[in-house]
């Protein structure tokens, strides 16, 4: 046991641990902890009086609702686009794989000027929609849109290689074995397929959350109705309470972080599921 | 090893510093607004041709340009701006209290409030005016669609708000409960608020949302100059507020980095008549009366309320107003 550990492939354990602490600590450590330091200048009492004043608190609902109900949405389509690339051969396969990162890689302000275009009123789809009262850019419903739009790619990329990986036998072997289309999905695809789903669904929202530049466009940014909480803070720093903006954010970081661990406790425990 | 780097370096800042003293080369940043762009592209090659004559040394102005407070911010954190040109006085003000690079009293420093150009606010409307807006009480009216950006984060949205409260403040038998039920009203009628001047203009524009939108007056004649006099018109209100985006030199930064001399000449140049033919150019309102009176026809007169006596000035006007649960907070509250 112990010489196995000597002759482990990556030598130099020391250092690298080292190495690994020192670059997560000059990376995300230390500007974190300046959060957690400015936020401190201010009183218990003014801290939870920023962190839970009404306007606020409709943010926090408005943030976390759509970012969950994205990442949800993501999780379900974003498993079908994955399934669709591996599975099958179309012609234009590449361009749509390729299509898939375009919400990664476009500036998230095009992303929200094009979005609102597109669901305005006066635009494409909103000109479809506005007949029959549905309304979306310029709504809550217009947050969701871009929400799902930018957390799509991180289900897809996450879902594919675990599907790819996945042997067209094993669906065989369940329908030898006698089990329907739904239950060789249920029983035999999924659970494998679970972890994965988790992982895309934990970063889509979490990207959701954070995201500001496409939403920002699209929202209306009505007070109580479809303010996001990035935006409060934005507001906070323009009236230069950089306490007030940083106490929001520490808020924010701290549910992300809950919502990702459990994530996170929820996978290992899938995939012991699988297993 | 070492003496091998000590040579690179040395090397190095010669390589550097040559330029710098063959051709006497300043170079400032000016760090501005958003709709000022187009304005300063034009009077830093001005100003750069004027130096050269003046003071046979080449200048070369960056520009740097974002909300007005989101600019201010930056220079207070350390960007090293040799002079600010911002949307309102309470950004600067912010920059001596939160930095100390500026003297208190920097609005003194320079005439007029240290704002060499004006501005107002006025409305910009679809062609033919369908819902005959002509005035402030045409935005309260019901069915009437109001499109501002958000006063919390916008300079300029904050000056439209503050001249629907004058203008309401002004009425017959005006008083500050009425002023507060009459921006109350108006915001009633706003569907979106987007963060910045330029965003509203495209949620107007563009999107075509809104029958209204409370616009800079030099915005408002961008729009229609470049998106077309057949789609908008420009509608003067009775009543609006002088807008007075002022200008100073950074102390801190021009003495560390010896740039103030060109850089008060570069502030003091807006002043001069062809620094202010320039801003008329650009749809500012002239303080040079010659130069105001030859661009008379395009800006109509108007009664026009300053913040200084209308509010006592933007550190009051942000606190009652702006501020959190301030009365803008206080007319969205439940």
């Amino acid at each position: 046991m112990k010489k196995s550990q000597r002759h482990n492939v990556l030598p130099g354990f020391g250092l690298t641990l080292g190495y690994t602490i020192f670059y997560l600590c000059l990376i995300v450590l230390i500007p974190l902890s300046a959060l957690v330091f400015k936020t401190a200048t201010m009183s218990w009492g003014d801290f939870v009086a920023a962190v839970t004043a009404p306007r606020v608190m409709a943010s926090y609902r408005v943030t976390f609702g759509a970012a969950l109900l994205a990442a949800a949405i993501n999780a379900v389509f974003g498993v079908l686009v994955a399934w669709v690339l591996v599975r099958y051969r179309f012609p234009g396969k590449r361009l749509v794989d390729a299509l898939v990162d375009l919400p990664f890689a476009l500036p998230t302000a095009v992303a929200g000027i094009t979005l609102a275009s597109v669901y305005a009123p006066n635009g494409w789809i909103g000109k479809l929609l506005e007949p029959h009262g549905i309304k979306v850019a310029y709504t809550p419903l217009g947050i969701l849109v871009a929400m799902v739009f930018i957390g799509l790619p991180f289900v897809v990329r996450t879902v594919q290689p675990v599907l790819e990986e996945m042997e067209a036998e094993l669906e065989e072997a369940a329908a030898c074995l006698g089990a329907n289309r739904l239950q060789t999905f249920v029983r035999v695809l999924f659970p494998v397929m679970l972890p994965s789903i988790l992982t895309g669904f934990a970063l889509s929202f979490a990207r959701a959350v954070g995201e500001y530049g496409s939403i920002i466009f699209i929202a209306g940014n009505m007070p109580m109705v479809s303010e996001i909480t990035p935006l409060l803070i934005i507001t906070k720093l323009e009236q230069y309470d950089y306490a007030g903006a940083t106490a929001i954010a520490s808020v924010m970081l701290l549910a992300s972080f809950i919502m990702l661990f459990a994530v996170n406790l929820l996978q290992k425990w899938s995939r012991r599921f699988a297993g | 090893m070492k003496t091998l780097i000590g040579k690179a370096l040395l090397v190095a800042a010669l390589a550097t510093s040559i330029p710098l003293t063959a051709f006497a080369q300043v170079n400032l940043l000016n760090v501005s607004y958003d709709p000022t762009r187009e304005l300063y592209q034009d009077f830093n090659s001005a100003f750069a041709k004027q130096w050269k004559k003046q003071a046979r040394e080449d200048v070369t102005i960056k520009q740097s340009h974002g909300g007005s407070g989101k600019q201010a911010r930056a220079v207070i954190d350390g960007l090293d701006a040799d002079v600010v040109t911002l949307a309102l006085a309470y950004d600067i003000d912010e920059i001596h209290d939160r930095a100390k690079l500026i003297p208190q009293a920097w609005q003194k420093r320079l005439p007029h409030n240290s704002s060499p150009y004006t501005s107002t606010i006025v409305f910009l409307v679809r062609k033919g005016n369908p819902k005959k807006i002509k005035d402030w009480s045409d935005l309260v009216k019901p069915g009437v669609s109001v499109i501002t950006p958000n006063p919390k984060t916008s300079g300029g949205a904050r000056w439209n708000y503050l001249a629907a409260w004058g203008y309401a403040l002004k009425q017959k038998g005006g008083n500050e409960a009425q002023a507060k039920e009459f921006v109350r009203k108006l915001f009633k009628n706003v569907p979106v608020l987007d963060s910045g001047a330029r965003g509203s203009t495209t949620t107007f524009v563009q999107r075509g949302l809104g029958d209204v939108l409370l616009a800079w007056e030099n915005e408002a004649f961008l729009a229609v100059n470049e998106l077309g006099k057949d789609k908008f018109e420009i509608v003067v209100p009775s009543v609006s507020i002088l807008a007075e985006p002022p200008v100073t030199v950074i102390d801190k930064v021009v003495d560390r980095k010896g740039t103030r001399k060109v850089a008060e000449a570069y502030l003091k140049y807006l002043y001069t008549p062809e620094g202010q033919e320039i801003a008329a150019r650009h749809y500012y309102r002239p303080r040079d009366k010659k130069v105001a009176a030859k661009y008379g026809k395009i800006f109509p007169k108007v009664k026009l309320l300053t913040i200084d006596q209308q509010f006592g000035g933007w550190r009051k006007a942000q606190k009652v107003h702006f501020a959190d649960g301030g009365i803008f907070d206080q007319i969205y509250a439940k």
